[in-house]
C-alpha cells in the first residue's frame, strides 16, 4: 500500500523515513499540534513550498535543466485563481477554473520557451527564461488595470475556507482538541491534502519510464539520443508538466493567503529561495523537495529573528552588525548556496541515503 | 561502347539571397535604423532616438562582451557577470564623488580626469575581482554547465549583498560632471553629450577588441581556442593561463561598462547589475555565444530597437526585446554570427 503510493521510490534509510514520517505527521496535524495563526501559516507554506520545490527538482534534479521562469509558472497559477476568483464571484468553480487555467496556461507558456530555446542547447533555456521572467514580472506590475500592479489583488475565496464559517456545533461544540472548527482549518486541509496529492502525482511521474528516461538525459543527453529517445520532446514534456504544477501550487498559494501580488508570488528572492531549497534538500530526489522546503522556511521564519539577536549582541564591533542583521540573510543564504553545490551536491537526502 | 556523356557544368550563379546572407546581420542596423525613420517620420527625434539607442547599445556591447568570450573560450556560463557591472558602477562612482572638485569645476580636463581615474578605479576593482571569482567560483566547476549555473548565481547573490553591506541599501543619486552634462543641437535634434562619449567609446572597444583579436598573436590562440581548445592545447598553449586572461579582462569590461551605465542613469543599485544581465543575456543570445561581432550587432539592435518603440508605444518596449530575440532565434537558431565548433 506505502510503496504503491510512494511509487516504489521508498526513502531507503532509516534516518529519512523517520524524518519525512516526523514531517508528514507534523504538518497532517499541524493545526492541533501546533495551534496559532502563525505556526499553522507556517504549516500551510511548507506545503506549498514542497509541491513548488519538488515540481523544479523535476527539471533540475531529473532534467538537468536550470529554469529562472519557475516563479513565473508559480505566479500565473496564483493570479489566475485571483482573477476568476474576482470576475466570476467566490466559489469553488471559480477556484477550479483559475486554476486549470492557470495550469493550461503556463504549460502552453513553457511549450512555447521550450521549444525554442532546448532545441538549441540546454544552456539557451537558462538565460532565456531568466530573461522572459523579468519581462513578465514587469509586465504584470505595469498592467495595474488587470493585475492590481504593485499592489496586488486581494480576492474572497469561498465562504466555506474563510474564519468566519463555523461548523460541528451539534457534535463537538465547534471545538475539536481545544482547536475552533472553522474555514482556517479546512483552508489548511484544502492546501495540505491538495500538495500532497500533487507531491505523490509528481513521484509517481519521476519513477516512471518517463522519469527514468529523463534522468538518463541528464547523465548524458547525446548517448540517450543515439539509443533512439527524442531528447527535445522528452525536455520540452518536463518543462511543461513542471511549469503546470508549479502553477496549481501558485492556486493552492493563492487560495490560502487570498491575495496575490508581484512580491509574493513573482519576486527573484523567491526563484533564489527555491534554487536553496532544491539544493539543500537534494537534486534529484522529491524527498529532498520536503526536507528542503521544511527546513528553508523554518529557518526563513525563525532564524532571522536570531540573526537579528545576534547582531545586536555584536553592535559595537564595526561591520560585523551590518553583516548580521537580518535584512543581510540572503548574503549568509548565497554563501551557503555555494558551499552546498560545492560539498554536498546530493544534499542531505543524498547524505542520509549514503549512509546506510 | 557508349561515348561518355557530355561533360557540361555549369556554374549556378549563388542567389541573392545566399550571397547577402553572411553580410545579413551586419545589414540588419541600418535596416533597422530605416525602419525606425519610417515609422517615426521625424528626422530630430529619429536622430535623437538613434544616438540614444548607439549609446545605450554601446553599453550593453561594453559589459557583455566578456561574457560571450569567456563563453567562446571555456565553455564556461557565468550568471554572475552582473556583479561586475555593479561593483563597477560602485567603485566607479565612489571615486567620482570623493573627486568631487575635479567634476564640478567647469574644466573639460579636470572633469575628463576625474571621470578616467575612476572608470581606472572601476576597472582595476573588477579585474582583481574577476580573477578572484574565476578562482574561487568558476574553477572548481570546470566542464560542469548546471553548476556553474547555479553557482555562479550564488556569487551574484552574494556580491549583490556585499554591495549592501559596504555602500547601504539605497539608491544612490549623483550628478554627471559639467562637461559630459546638456546636449548639442544638431539638424535640429537634440543630443545629449554623454550619449556621444557613449557612442565614441563603444566603438573605441569594439575597435581594440577586434584589432587584439585579429592583429596580435595573443588574439589568434583566442580564437584558435574558441574554435578547437584541446588542439591549442596540444600545440602546447596553457589555455587556462589565457582563459583566466580572458576572465579578467572581460570583468574589466564589464566594469567599465557598469561606470558608464551608471553615468547614464545617473543613479545606482545593488542590483542594477542583475537587471543589466538579462540585456546582457538577449544581446548574447543573438548574436551567437563566442561571437563578439554578433554581439555587437545584438547589442546595437536591442538599443535602437528599445529606443524606437518606447518613443512609438512605452508599453511594447519591455516585449520588444524579448521579441526581437524570439524572430532571430528562428531565422538563426544559434544566434546571427554561430560559432563553429570544432568539437
Amino acid at each position: 500500500m506505502i510503496r504503491s503510493l510512494l511509487s516504489g521510490d521508498m526513502p531507503r534509510s532509516l534516518p529519512l523515513a523517520l524524518i519525512l514520517g516526523g514531517i508528514l505527521a507534523c504538518l497532517a496535524l499541524a493545526p492541533f499540534l501546533f495551534p496559532g495563526v502563525r505556526t499553522v501559516d507556517t504549516a500551510a507554506r511548507i506545503c506549498i513550498f514542497i509541491v513548488l520545490v519538488a515540481s523544479y527538482d523535476l527539471l533540475l534534479g531529473y532534467g538537468g535543466i536550470v529554469s529562472f521562469a519557475h516563479t513565473m509558472f508559480f505566479g500565473i497559477g496564483a493570479y489566475g485563481v485571483a482573477l476568476t476568483s474576482i470576475h466570476l464571484g467566490r466559489g469553488f468553480d471559480a477556484i477550479a477554473i483559475g486554476a486549470l487555467a492557470g495550469a493550461g496556461f503556463a504549460a502552453a507558456l513553457a511549450l512555447l520557451i521550450g521549444l525554442f530555446s532546448l532545441r538549441v542547447r540546454a544552456i539557451f533555456f537558462a538565460m532565456i527564461t531568466l530573461a522572459v521572467a523579468s519581462a513578465v514580472a514587469v509586465l504584470v506590475s505595469q498592467l495595474s488595470g488587470l493585475t492590481g500592479g504593485e499592489d496586488g489583488l486581494t480576492f474572497k475565496t469561498p465562504r466555506e475556507l474563510g474564519p468566519a464559517f463555523k461548523f460541528g456545533k451539534e457534535t463537538f461544540g465547534g471545538v475539536l482538541f481545544g482547536v475552533k472548527l472553522n474555514g482556517k482549518l479546512l483552508a489548511y486541509y484544502f492546501v495540505f491534502i491538495g500538495a500532497l496529492v500533487l507531491f505523490l502525482t509528481l513521484l509517481r511521474v519521476v519513477n516512471s519510464p518517463f522519469g527514468r528516461v529523463l534522468q538518463a538525459i541528464r547523465e548524458n543527453d547525446f548517448r540517450a539520443e543515439s539509443i533512439g529517445y527524442r531528447v527535445v520532446y522528452y525536455r520540452v514534456a518536463a518543462t511543461c508538466l513542471s511549469a503546470s504544477v508549479a502553477a496549481l501550487a501558485g492556486s493552492l498559494y493563492a487560495v490560502w493567503l487570498r491575495y496575490v501580488g508581484p512580491d509574493t508570488v513573482l519576486s527573484m528572492e523567491l526563484m533564489i529561495d527555491i534554487l536553496l531549497m532544491v539544493v539543500i534538500g537534494g537534486m534529484g530526489t522529491l524527498y529532498g523537495a520536503i526536507i528542503g522546503a521544511t527546513l528553508f522556511v523554518l529557518a526563513q521564519n525563525y532564524l532571522q529573528n536570531l540573526m537579528g539577536a545576534a547582531s545586536e549582541l555584536v553592535q559595537d564591533l564595526p561591520l560585523l552588525p551590518e553583516l548580521l542583521s537580518a535584512d543581510r540573510w540572503l548574503l549568509w543564504l548565497g554563501v551557503l548556496f555555494i558551499l552546498s553545490v560545492y560539498f554536498f551536491p546530493t544534499g542531505v537526502v543524498g547524505r542520509l541515503r549514503e549512509k546506510r | 561502347m557508349s561515348a561518355a556523356p557530355e561533360h557540361a557544368p555549369t556554374m549556378a550563379q549563388a542567389t541573392l539571397a545566399d550571397r547577402i546572407g553572411p553580410y545579413m546581420p551586419v545589414l540588419l542596423v541600418p535596416l533597422l535604423a530605416l525602419a525606425g525613420f519610417l515609422a517615426i517620420m521625424n528626422p530630430a527625434s529619429w536622430l535623437t532616438l538613434t544616438v540614444s539607442g548607439l549609446a545605450m547599445g554601446m553599453m550593453i556591447f561594453i559589459m557583455a562582451s566578456g561574457l560571450t568570450l569567456v563563453f567562446g573560450l571555456m565553455d564556461v556560463i557565468n550568471f554572475g557577470h552582473g556583479a561586475f557591472v555593479s561593483v563597477g558602477a560602485f567603485v566607479g562612482i565612489t571615486v567620482l564623488m570623493a573627486l568631487g572638485q575635479m567634476t564640478a569645476a567647469p574644466s573639460l580636463l579636470l572633469n575628463l580626469g576625474a571621470v578616467l581615474l575612476a572608470v581606472i578605479g572601476a576597472i582595476l576593482a573588477t579585474g582583481a575581482m574577476g580573477w578572484a571569482f574565476e578562482k574561487v567560483i568558476v574553477a572548481p566547476v570546470y566542464g560542469h554547465h548546471l553548476k556553474q549555473i547555479l553557482v555562479t548565481m550564488g556569487g551574484l547573490i552574494v556580491v549583490e549583498q556585499l554591495i549592501i553591506v559596504l555602500w547601504g541599501p539605497e539608491e544612490i543619486y549623483f550628478n554627471r560632471p559639467e562637461a559630459l552634462k546638456g546636449a548639442v543641437t544638431f539638424a535640429g535634434a537634440a543630443i545629449e553629450k554623454y550619449r556621444l562619449v557613449a557612442v565614441a567609446v563603444g566603438l573605441a572597444v569594439f575597435a581594440a577588441m577586434r584589432w587584439v583579436l585579429r592583429r596580435t598573436k595573443i588574439g589568434l590562440i583566442v580564437r584558435a581556442g574558441v574554435e578547437n581548445g584541446e588542439m591549442v592545447e596540444a600545440l602546447g598553449y596553457r589555455l587556462k593561463l589565457v582563459f583566466v586572461g580572458v576572465f579578467i579582462a572581460g570583468s574589466a569590461l564589464a566594469g567599465l561598462g557598469g561606470v558608464m551605465w551608471a553615468l547614464y542613469q545617473e543613479v545606482i543599485t545593488a542590483h542594477m547589475g542583475n537587471h543589466a544581465m538579462i540585456l546582457i543575456f538577449i544581446v548574447v543570445i543573438i548574436g551567437g555565444l563566442g561571437s563578439v561581432e554578433g554581439c555587437f550587432i545584438g547589442a546595437l539592435l536591442v538599443g535602437l530597437l528599445q529606443n524606437y518603440i518606447a518613443f512609438i508605444e512605452p508599453k511594447a518596449a519591455l516585449i520588444s526585446n524579448i521579441a526581437l530575440m524570439v524572430t532571430i532565434l528562428m531565422w538563426r537558431p544559434m544566434g546571427m554570427i554561430p560559432v563553429v565548433k570544432a568539437k
